[in-house]
């Protein structure tokens, strides 16, 4: 699942992605004209709006990819870099940038494909631009108070707007598309030139407008694979069929005491009520948090056997089916509830006062376990905190 | 020997939005460009005046946490577009070293610009936190608000001033 660095390749070789991105980025902007400064300016003077057509076309086709992606479970938007929104630098820095676009001719990246070409502007383009950034580094104290100003975090448009992703999605879609038919009327008439579609190109025009809106509309009807997911562990037909592995409390205990190595103990209860009493040796996955990346692992591992538990039968039995879905690991659920063990298992537990051999069989058991398994607590305390991955968030920027 | 023509834009743009996608997919982020210029620059006046940086807020702050231009991830997609834009270059017949410039401007004037509007958009890019491609594109592509209202807001200034410096582009 995405984004692949840093979790299945390293930072360093993402260093070796960067060159590859670039050079595709170098190449579609060069190829788009982007290196022509004559091209760029066009879009202010309506003769040429060859950077809105691409830039549009670019920003919907991997907005859209985006949202597919993660329709189908491959890219986890939760990880990927979201550019905060500080308001005041944003529209004053873009107003200082737009300046600069006007005067220079380029932008960072373009200036940069004229000067891999050959073109002088393009490189003296370069050079500003670094003068620029020295001089706003220098000055930084006359700029500090707007731009730290208004940080509302990673904000997104949706959420701004108040409409979901998909919504969002339509509208700069439509938007997109008559912002291309317009543009290209102004063109016809500030060249004063005729325009000519050839039946071809028509039909593949319009294959590519239906193409954006049927993936749309694809992503919009057809559930996601978390809906899938979800929806089978509510099944009850799906939860009657599946054969859960069941243990009691003997049964774990023994399994913590003797072969705590070879097992997860998995409490998937609030972490409150973890707080206040959890099984030796158990790790807290609230219910809500088990798609969460940072536990992937411990699903799709098939080395340790998962033991989940909950309070409530059937929150864990949908814990079950919604691990056997995930992974590969081996997985069980303990039938009975925390009170239970606990009483089983505490080492307050009081001799039986009978003569019953099996009575005192159990007590001695238990009594033996509940040792055993302080004594591994006691001695693992560090190991048995659940190993933090952190949720390294990618750093973008430009 | 002439150049070749320019690509249709819309299918440049299809192109240019996979290789947004593959990027964000393989490392979660988007393209960039200011950010090597920044690299590379700030770090030169690290190397040459460590106590300068010292003494300097943002560029302290920059350096704290920062291993050097090769260790950069925008640097390395910057040396990239260079690869990739004379790549193109070449096959379209464009390389060779030009001035391109209105009819009205002479040679000198059309540097002097260009240096003041990079110049400019190095300057805005910082307060912005990302040029037209960190901040304006792929913000598009995740849906970033900071990175449309930048976007907005290069593109209305840019019209806003067109006016005033239409001798520098039209004849």
């Amino acid at each position: 699942m995405g984004p692949l660095v840093p979790y299945i390749f390293s930072n360093e070789f993402s260093l070796v992605i960067a060159l590859l991105s670039g050079i595709g980025f170098g190449f579609a902007l060069e190829q788009a004209g982007f290196s022509s400064t004559k091209k760029l300016v066009g879009l202010f003077y309506g003769y040429d709006f060859t950077v809105l057509k691409v830039f549009f076309t670019a920003g919907v086709t991997a907005m859209i990819g985006v949202l597919l992606l993660s329709h189908f479970g491959f890219l986890d938007l939760n990880l990927i870099y979201v550019n905060p929104t500080f308001l005041w630098s944003a529209l004053v820095g873009g107003a200082i940038m737009g300046l600069g676009f006007v005067i220079g001719g380029f932008c960072p990246g373009t200036s940069v494909c004229a000067a891999a070409i050959g073109k002088i502007d393009g490189l003296a383009f370069v050079f500003g631009s670094a003068l620029g950034i020295i001089i706003f580094a220098e000055a930084y104290p006359f700029f500090e108070t707007i731009y730290l100003a208004e940080n509302w975090g990673p904000v997104l448009i949706n959420e701004t707007l108040g409409m979901s992703k998909l919504a969002f999605a339509f509208l700069l879609t439509a938007i997109a598309f008559i912002a291309f038919y317009f543009t290209h009327k102004i063109e016809d008439k500030v060249s004063k030139r005729q325009s000519n579609f050839s039946k071809k190109k028509i039909i593949v025009y319009i294959s590519g407008i239906s193409l954006a809106f049927i993936t749309l509309v694809f992503i919009t009807i057809t559930p996601s694979k978390e809906e899938v997911i979800a929806s089978k562990i509510q099944d009850p037909k799906i939860q009657q069929n599946i054969v859960f592995n069941e243990v009691d409390s003997d049964a774990l205990a023994f399994e913590i005491a003797n072969n705590y190595y070879k097992i997860n103990v998995i409490d998937v209860r609030s972490p409150e009520e973890y707080e206040a009493y959890h099984l030796p040796m158990a790790i807290n996955i609230p219910f809500d948090e088990l798609g969460n990346r940072q536990w992937h692992k411990v699903f799709t591992q098939n080395l340790k056997t998962n033991y989940f538990y909950a309070d409530d039968e059937s929150l864990v039995r949908e814990t079950y089916v919604w691990a056997s879905y995930l992974g590969e690991s081996e997985n069980f659920i303990l039938t009975e509830d925390t009170k239970i063990f606990k009483e089983k298992f505490s080492p307050v537990i009081k001799m039986p006062s009978g003569d019953s051999k099996s009575e005192m069989d159990t007590y001695i058991y238990r009594k033996d376990l509940t040792d055993k398994m302080n004594v591994l607590v006691e001695a693992l305390k560090n190991l048995t905190a659940p190993v933090k991955v952190k949720e390294v968030k990618i750093k973008g920027g430009c | 020997m002439k150049s070749k023509a320019y690509m249709n834009p819309y299918l440049a743009g299809i192109i240019l939005g996979l290789v947004l996608l593959g990027t964000i997919y393989i490392t979660g982020r988007g393209l960039g460009a200011s950010g090597a210029v920044k690299s590379v620059a700030l770090s030169t006046i690290t190397e040459l005046a460590p106590e300068h940086t010292e003494n300097t807020t943002y560029l302290k702050e920059y350096a704290e946490n920062y291993d050097g231009p090769l260790k950069n991830w925008l640097v390395w997609e910057v040396i990239g577009v260079v690869i990739g834009a004379f790549f193109s270059g070449v096959l379209s017949n464009r390389v060779g070293l030009q001035l391109e410039r209105g009819a009205k401007v002479s040679e000198i004037t059309r540097i002097g610009t260009a240096i003041l509007g990079g110049l400019l958009f190095g300057l805005g890019s910082q307060l912005g936190r990302g040029c037209t491609s960190g901040s304006a594109l792929s913000g598009m592509a995740v849906m970033s608000f900071g990175g449309i209202i930048t976007m907005m807001a290069i593109f209305g200034s840019a019209y806003a001033f067109a006016y005033f410096f239409r001798n520098l582009w039209l004849k």
